[in-house]
């Protein structure tokens, strides 16, 4: 995660630090900041014409708005961007639907290269694992080889793959297929057609007329993560001329910033439903808007930082534990309660990548994944008050009880001792960090 | 048809947009003023040049109106079209395969094109009279190695195949040997599609690479890497990452028959250097063609 944020800030940063110790967004300071976020959504590939409304509607809001206390000007215009990217994003997690009589069937679409016919095996994998009986329909007749490989990647999976060649329309393919499915008893069918640019009429045709004939429950639009400026005019193709319910993101697992996510769901209203993120056939995950605005703005370690900061505590509190931190009283019931605002974010690791100033390996001595923090969560409340506040005397006993109290093992508890005073030896040189530079103080960091 | 006509007939959606926006830019002008080249900045990264480049385009052709003292705004089509061209006028089109055998390593993420643009390449030097040999190095994706061989049967040359899964470089090798003992001109090497940030496949492509060198000590080799010119600003990343490890030598440049402007060529010329040779208008075996800079931008701009 720490690769995307590397760098981009910095120009950002830079602009910000101009802003400081004002109270009130001016238009010139507006300009300047909106400047640069600006050149960072052009810069991942966001539509021109969208970031131009997008900018237009930040300023719009910004101006003149009073700067609350604990940021400055620039992180507030941050701030109004990071809610408003998340607006437009959408904010939930949009699961797929299916039909209330089976089979549901699913049409693939998508140019060319989008990596329609590895995100078909990949979705099927994943209805197989939630307990669907999927069948593989192979439409794309045109491609050379590409029944092939949809016939390799279903039987690496073990998901049947139906296909009659490449000599018969695929429409009929597509309708052969149901009732295949309807006899075989499949309750999802996933349709792979063939790539094809949106201004091919006579494909587009073809794919109307699958539609029709199958009546899919979801027509999902796979789209190439890296697509730039020209993912509106696709987007806008496929939506307007065939009609999408969804769409899929693929190779996100590369440095793309992923604009086209935002072009795409700007242009068709159309939730954004998985991401394919790498190689392997289980490489698929629901999709969270919300980590995908940061991603795009680049930006994520100022605005994460500034959110969270914002949302998971008061100032008392905050500065509450600045004083901890800075003084080195930081305990594990301070960390319990840290991990609890945090499930609300992500995982530990995701929060301190955002802090400008950490790079990658600073976190490989703290080895926390969100898996672990539950069981990281019922350690800690198997110890005692004095056992929190205090964990040096925390002997080979006290190790055993907590194990057992929390259903986990003795390893584990050490462990979990040891990931703290890593974590606390980190928020230490963070916290020096924080003074030198002057300015993370502000952020009012929720350890 | 002629290539100029053809090239035109792809890039037909691309002109539209970027003349149709340029020319209401120039005639919604009565001057030439500091709005005029923020426009036209725009036309250019809406065109996928990137920010980067754009902004250095302009700043050069803002210099050159300074200089020439040009005060309407008709003038600067012309002008704008002279600083396309600069850029990508810089490197050699050309292919450089002149000993035989030579060798051409095809690369790129996943999904560009890469293994149609060998069955194009593949007949496009046929048909000038060279004796091609495939090499389907390509072990990894799912039934890439069929897709290939199809490409090459319509290209009517010679393909060097292993089964799925096998070493790249074995069939390298294997392919070095066919090469030579079959008195072939040019090895053409398709690669598996990775994403630029696989380190350990990348890696995988070194070790061809030095296969090449070893068996194929002396001969012209070009790397060619395949970009969809549907990518934005990726593209200078893919660039920049296949450079750190092997000597990208040129850019294929896929799907300009879309919408796509492809401007990103233009960003990877003036950043990295690195020229365009072939790109692709079409679907059919010869719409693969080579790169005429100055009839691109001509094309682009008529």
């Amino acid at each position: 995660m720490a690769t995307f944020f590397e760098g981009l800030s910095s120009k950002l940063q830079e602009t910000i630090k101009k802003l400081k110790s004002k109270g009130r967004i001016t238009e010139k300071d507006l300009k300047e900041v909106t400047r640069e976020i600006k050149l960072a959504l052009l810069e991942a590939d966001v539509n021109f014409k969208i970031v131009k409304d997008f900018i237009n509607k930040i300023s719009e809001r910004a101006l003149g708005q009073d700067v609350l206390e604990s940021l400055t000007p620039g992180q507030q215009v941050i701030k109004i961007v990071h809610e408003e990217l998340i607006e437009l994003m959408g904010s939930s997690q949009s699961k797929l639907t299916f039909s209330p009589k089976p089979p549901s069937v699913y049409m693939l679409v998508g140019l060319q290269g989008a990596g329609k016919t590895t995100t078909c095996g990949k979705l099927g994998n994943l209805l197989k694992k939630q307990g669907k009986n999927p069948l593989l329909v192979a439409c794309d007749i045109y491609r050379p080889a590409a029944i092939k490989q949809l016939q390799v990647v279903g039987n690496q999976l073990g998901i049947p793959v139906f296909s009659m060649g490449d000599k018969l329309n695929p429409v009929d393919i597509a309708k052969a297929s149901i009732e295949h499915a309807k006899s075989k008893q499949y309750d999802t069918v996933l349709i792979d057609t063939a790539g094809r640019l949106h201004i091919n009429e006579e494909l587009m045709e073809e794919l109307k007329n699958i539609k029709n004939a199958v009546k899919p429950q979801e027509i999902l639009l796979v789209v190439d993560a890296m697509t730039g400026q020209d993912a509106v005019n696709v987007a806008e193709s496929f939506s307007g001329k065939l009609g999408i319910d969804g769409v899929i993101m693929t190779k996100l697992d590369g440095d793309t910033r992923g604009g086209a996510a935002l072009s795409v769901k700007a242009v068709t209203g159309k939730p954004i439903k998985f991401a394919a993120i790498g190689e392997k056939m289980n490489d698929i995950e629901p999709f969270f808007p919300e980590r995908m605005a940061s991603r795009i703005l680049g930006m994520g370690d100022v605005l994460s930082l500034i959110e969270k900061a914002q949302a998971a505590y008061d100032e008392k509190k905050a500065l509450e534990m600045e004083k901890k931190l800075r003084t080195q009283q930081f305990t594990l019931e301070d960390f319990l309660d840290q991990m609890q605002q945090m499930k609300k974010m992500g995982s530990l690791t995701d929060i301190i990548s955002m802090i400008p100033g950490l790079s990658a390996k600073a976190l490989k001595n703290v080895n926390v994944d969100e898996k672990q923090m539950v069981r990281m969560e019922a350690i800690i409340q198997s110890m005692t008050p004095g056992e929190r506040s205090d964990p040096s005397i925390l002997n080979a006993s006290r190790r055993k009880r907590i194990a057992a109290g929390s259903g986990t093992s003795i390893q584990e508890v050490n462990k979990l001792l040891k990931d703290f005073q890593d974590l606390k030896k980190l928020l230490k040189n963070m916290s020096n960090i924080g003074k030198g530079r002057g300015g993370l103080g502000k952020f009012r960091m929720p350890f | 048809m002629s290539f100029f006509e053809k090239l035109k007939q792809g890039l037909q959606k691309t002109r539209k947009g970027i003349t149709e926006r340029i020319d209401q830019v120039l005639v919604s002008f009565g001057k030439i003023d500091e709005e005029l080249f923020e426009e036209l900045e725009e036309v250019l990264i809406t065109s996928d040049v990137g920010v980067e480049t754009s902004i250095k385009i302009i700043s050069d052709l803002r210099k050159a109106v300074k200089e020439k003292k040009v005060t309407n705004p008709q003038n600067i089509r012309e002008m704008l079209k002279y600083e396309l061209k600069k850029i990508l006028n810089k490197g050699e089109n050309r292919l450089n395969i002149s000993t035989s055998p030579s060798a051409i390593i095809v690369l790129g993420v996943n999904g560009v094109g890469k293994t149609t643009s060998i069955g194009k390449i593949a007949s496009l030097l046929r048909k000038e009279g060279k004796k091609v040999v495939i090499a389907a190095a390509d072990t990894f994706r799912a039934a890439a190695i069929d897709q290939l061989e199809i490409w090459a049967n319509r290209a009517e040359v010679d393909i060097i195949k292993h089964n799925e899964g096998a070493d790249p470089g074995a069939v390298v090798y294997d392919a070095i040997k066919a090469a030579k003992a079959r008195n072939a001109d040019v090895l053409i090497c398709d690669t598996a599609g990775r994403l630029h940030t696989k380190k350990n496949l990348m890696e995988e492509l070194k070790k061809i690479h030095r296969i090449i060198d070893r068996e194929l000590e002396g001969a012209d080799k070009e790397n060619l890497l395949v970009l969809d010119a549907t990518t934005g600003q990726n593209a200078i990343s893919q660039a920049k990452t296949f450079s750190e490890f092997v000597n990208v030598s040129g850019i294929v440049l896929t799907k300009l028959d879309g919408t796509a402007k492809g401007g990103i060529v233009i960003a990877i010329e003036s950043e990295l250097g690195i020229p365009v040779k072939l790109i692709g208008v079409g679907e059919k075996m010869d719409d693969l063609q080579w790169f005429n800079p100055d009839e691109f931008i001509d094309a682009l701009m008529e």
